[in-house]
């Protein structure tokens, strides 16, 4: 039956006709997890146990005919979603022990509409990096080449997905953590705007710039996810009053194409971006022009600032977000600390790995005083001027068209020891997380058979429309229906 | 020692009385069992989020418009960052730039009864840390997050008083401030109004400012004094003997009367603090505050002129009244509808309602007795429908039996007194003491106090002078 590979609506549709149970589909995911995820790594904690009893109660539901298009639906969760009950690492050993007392409101959320938990994927520690090479739990696997990373930091959850161990999941995006992952394993990711999605319970790397979201096989389950886990929430003041749940219908008629005017900003394609990439990207946006969208050529005049501004940013944020590791509370604590300073210090070098040092270094360092005005103060202000270059883009355009990452899949260990080259991974994407935007990054083709991505960024809360966009696109293509050869099997 | 200035700035952290924190909805109650009122947002769990309490805005611009200050339109918190095993997350929620009240002023008027303005620097919004418990058995630390996101007030003077004595006169100004309009409990003991004092001393005439150091966290107005007096000798002992004075944080010991060095700035922190990316900024328009202004209260200062003025208080009763915004609140109605003269009134009503109510619950008064219902038994007071001495009686009456006024004054009138009752006990004490009404007989008059006293003893708080008159009576009828 395939049913590694149907979608959100199909698997549903199987589940209310009751082809299938709930229980028979987690199993079903849990076997291929077992089966294949030794390969990969995607996969930190199953759920098997819980999960079954989840699907039970699913199926209850759905004999009660109270069932949800999700209910009963498997779904993995990056391991950085807290979890009542269930380890929550996030990819670090300074959490390799903490076991959350409650859920994350995106996780409730679809706790509460019967989806199915069936485990914790990995990811780089503490969402820090772009090929999930960071974790403490070892690096995860690209299904479409095993010597190759799947992306970061929601690598874990890119890779199950592309792998079809789980029909979706989710992923967190701060400099492209969704989108970039996505895009290596020719998923369909959404970053959504700044404040759409509750952060409550989900730990937190750069708050001002960490937003949850999905990662599935098409822009429709994105859709069909995002809609349930958006929405204002009381425990998060940064989440936005405006977002309401409402049914995105993706219903977007030709006609209503030929009025949208798509932007194309130049220097995203002319510096520092694969030939090849470019080449695919060019015949997929011949794609979009045959189906009536226009084009325009744009100037984001200070992308070139972005990386420094990000990383002064996020690595500020992150350093006082991570102090709450100090080996009091919860968490790893060192052996026999001497005194007060010898627990924290030990038991955060202990507890952190290399990267994740390195950017709270970053951080305090930017901070400091004496410091703050030509570092921190700046970073804000070019983060501005950013989001400024975008809004002013949005006044002639209505969408804007970038890659998703200036390379494909990289080898594991190639980026590691420059951390400027693995840095410059994160250009597309970061930007829109310095503006707060929505963007959706969608697989477009191959080069050397690796999948490429391509954004779609649109002013604040058009979600809705960027998915529809995409739904067009993939009605009219297949490349998001591809499955890694090693596992187009049951 | 004449030769020498004092220069004194406060910093007063006063606890803002709300039921729940300033982020999280754990109550604030003092007292209960440790980490029982610590929330996974004090505990500072991964992935959790401040959500400001609002009423603490509200607590903040109620003090600033109490002290002329300037209400900030746009305030920020902002992260200190410091490690600490009693700050949860390890930086503590402030807010620096971008405080909420900026400005204002208080005025004192000192020993020598000089009017003197001691200007307001800010006044910011925090959350307060844990308690870290030294245990001396185990060598361990017990840490008690109840506290940890308390509100607090932080509120910052300028160094522009000159004595310790000054700096105890602007404290309890404010503390009469921040008590009077509720916006704190203002309880000491409890930590919910204290405050670091920073001193420095300079020559006479020097426009300079002397190193000066910071004593922390003093907790009582005689601690502030005794702490500041002894730093200020300390600091003249050290600059007349050559020496220099370390700017520093310093302890009082207040059994032994000294401060010690807690530690020195070259060791202090650097808190790099930055806006705090999990919080909104505080937007805050002209119509919310000129709503808070509607509501705030006529200041202590204000009622007092005005007390002395129209009614002719007196300090001490005055003093009494403006303890406390529900007492002065209810003296005004009584007075509103009273056509008896206001001392008068005010002293009744210290005599019987505020010593009662002072042993109690102040908060209580509204819901035990209207002030119109004291007015009532006041009056029939004054009209002699009840004697004095029973005033007391019926407030118990009225507050104890939750009986109405007119019932209370119905019980204790003169009218229905039994005086067959009061006629029999004069009659036996006449009786059991034959020697005292020989000496009455024989022209003694002054005895006549003690058959008055015994009566009233036996007949427990009836009018002295229908008693007196009942003496004279069966006396002479012998």
């Amino acid at each position: 039956m395939d049913i590694y590979n149907k979608s959100i609506t199909e698997l549903s549709d199987l589940l209310s006709k009751k082809v299938i149970s709930s229980l028979e589909m987690t199993d079903y995911f849990i076997k291929r997890i077992k089966l294949f995820d030794s390969k990969l790594n995607s996969f930190i904690t199953i759920n098997e146990d819980e999960a079954r009893k989840q699907a039970a109660f699913a199926d209850s539901m759905i004999a009660n005919k109270k069932n949800h298009l999700l209910t009963g639906i498997p779904i993995a969760h990056k391991d950085l979603f807290s979890t009542k009950g269930l380890l929550t690492s996030c990819g670090s050993k300074m959490l390799e022990n903490y076991i959350p007392p409650y859920d994350a409101t995106v996780v409730s959320k679809l706790n509460n509409l019967g989806m199915v938990n069936i485990g914790k994927t990995n990811m780089d520690e503490f969402a820090m990096g772009s090929s999930n090479e960071s974790s403490y739990f070892g690096p995860v696997k690209n299904p479409w080449n095993l010597d190759r990373v799947p992306g970061g930091s929601s690598g874990g959850s890119a890779s199950a997905v592309a792998a079809r161990l789980t029909p979706i999941a989710t992923g967190s995006d701060t400099g492209g953590s969704i989108r970039q992952p996505a895009s290596f394993c020719g998923l369909t990711g959404l970053k959504p705007t700044y404040g759409s999605v509750s952060r409550y319970g989900m730990i937190a790397y750069a708050s001002s710039l960490d937003q949850g979201g999905p990662i599935a096989k098409s822009a429709e389950d994105c859709a069909i996810l995002y809609n349930e886990i958006k929405g204002f929430d009381k425990n998060d003041p940064t989440s936005n009053h405006e977002v309401k749940q409402n049914n995105i219908d993706l219903r977007l008629s030709k006609d209503e194409v030929k009025n949208i005017t798509i932007g194309i900003p130049k220097k995203y394609f002319s510096e520092g971006l694969d030939q090849n990439i470019s080449n695919v990207i060019s015949d997929s946006i011949d794609v979009f022009k045959k189906m009536g969208f226009n084009f325009k050529e744009i100037s984001l005049p200070n992308h070139s600032y972005t990386i420094p501004a990000y990383y002064i940013i996020a690595s500020a944020e992150a350093s006082s977000n991570l102090s709450r590791y100090d080996g009091v509370k919860f968490g790893h604590r060192c052996n026999d600390p001497k005194n007060l300073i010898d627990l924290y210090s030990r038991t955060r070098q202990e507890g952190f790995g290399k990267e994740v040092k390195k950017r709270i270094m970053i951080g305090a360092y930017a901070l400091s005083s004496g410091y703050y005005d030509e570092y921190y103060m700046r970073a804000l202000k070019i983060r501005r001027i950013i989001r400024d270059d975008f809004l002013s883009a949005f006044n002639e355009v209505d969408y804007i068209f970038a890659p998703t990452s200036p390379s494909t899949a990289f080898k594991i260990g190639e980026k590691t020891s420059n951390a400027t080259d693995m840095y410059l991974s994160d250009i597309y994407t970061t930007p829109v997380n310095l503006a707060g935007l929505p963007a959706l990054s969608i697989p477009v083709g191959y080069s050397d058979n690796l999948p490429v991505g391509m954004q779609i960024i649109g002013n604040d809360f058009t979600e809705d429309k960027i998915l529809e966009i995409a739904h067009l696109f993939q009605k009219e293509t297949d490349w998001h229906l591809h499955v890694p050869e090693a596992f187009s099997h049951e | 020692m004449s030769d020498w200035e004092t220069v004194i700035g406060l910093e007063i952290h006063t606890q803002l009385s709300t039921k729940s924190k300033i982020f999280s909805a754990s109550s604030t109650s003092y007292g209960s069992e440790p980490n029982k009122q610590a929330s996974y947002v004090d505990l500072g769990l991964p992935g959790t989020l401040p959500v400001l309490n609002k009423l603490v805005i509200k607590k903040a611009v109620e003090f600033g418009l109490a002290i002329n200050a300037n209400i900030s339109k746009h305030s920020i918190f902002a992260r200190k960052n410091y490690f600490y095993p009693d700050l949860p997350r390890n930086y503590q929620i402030s807010q620096l730039d971008f405080p909420i009240v900026e400005g204002g002023y208080i005025d004192i008027v000192t020993e020598e009864n000089i009017s003197k303005r001691i200007n307001v620097t800010r006044a910011h919004l925090e959350e307060d840390a844990g308690k870290s418990i030294h245990s001396n058995e185990g060598n361990c630390t017990y840490i008690d997050l109840n506290r940890a996101g308390t509100p607090l007030l932080e509120i910052v003077s300028e160094p522009e008083m000159c004595s310790a004595k000054e700096a105890v006169l602007y404290m309890k100004k404010v503390h009469s401030i921040v008590t009077y309009l509720k916006i704190s409990d203002g309880n000491m003991q409890e930590g919910s109004f204290r405050c670091d004092a920073n001193v420095s001393i300079r020559k006479v005439g020097e426009k300079k400012l002397g190193t000066r150091t910071e004593l922390k966290n003093i907790n009582s107005f005689k601690f502030v004094e005794k702490a500041i007096n002894y730093e200020v000798q300390r600091q003249i002992d050290l600059l007349e003997e050559g020496k220099r004075i370390t700017q520093e944080t310093r302890l009082y010991d207040e059994n032994k009367n000294i401060t010690k060095s807690m530690r020195s700035k070259e060791e202090a922190n650097d808190y790099r603090y930055f806006p705090d990316p999990d919080l909104l900024p505080i937007k805050i328009d002209d119509e919310y505050i000129l709503e808070i202004k509607k509501t705030l209260p006529d200041l202590p200062d204000v009622k007092e002129k005005y007390y002395k003025s129209k009614y002719s208080l007196t300090d001490e009763q005055i003093k009494i009244i403006l303890s406390n915004q529900t007492l002065s609140g209810f003296v005004d109605k009584v007075l509103e509808i009273s056509k008896i003269d206001a001392k008068k009134i005010v002293n009744y009503f210290i005599s019987s309602i505020y010593k009662k109510v002072n042993k109690e619950n102040i908060s209580l008064l509204k819901d035990i007795i209207t002030p119109e219902d004291f007015y009532l038994v006041v009056e029939s007071v004054e009209n002699q429908i009840v004697t004095k001495n029973n005033l007391k009686n019926l407030v118990d009456e009225i507050w104890e039996n939750k009986k109405s006024a007119s019932e209370a004054i119905e019980k204790f009138s003169n009218k229905n007194e039994d005086d067959e009752l009061i006629n029999n006990i004069i009659i036996d004490i006449i009786n059991k003491n034959e020697k005292q009404v020989l000496e009455y007989k024989s022209g003694k008059t002054k005895i006549l106090g003690f058959f008055v006293g015994q009566t009233l003893k036996q007949s427990k708080g009836s009018d002295p002078s229908f008693i007196k008159n009942q003496v004279i009576k069966a006396l002479d009828a012998i």
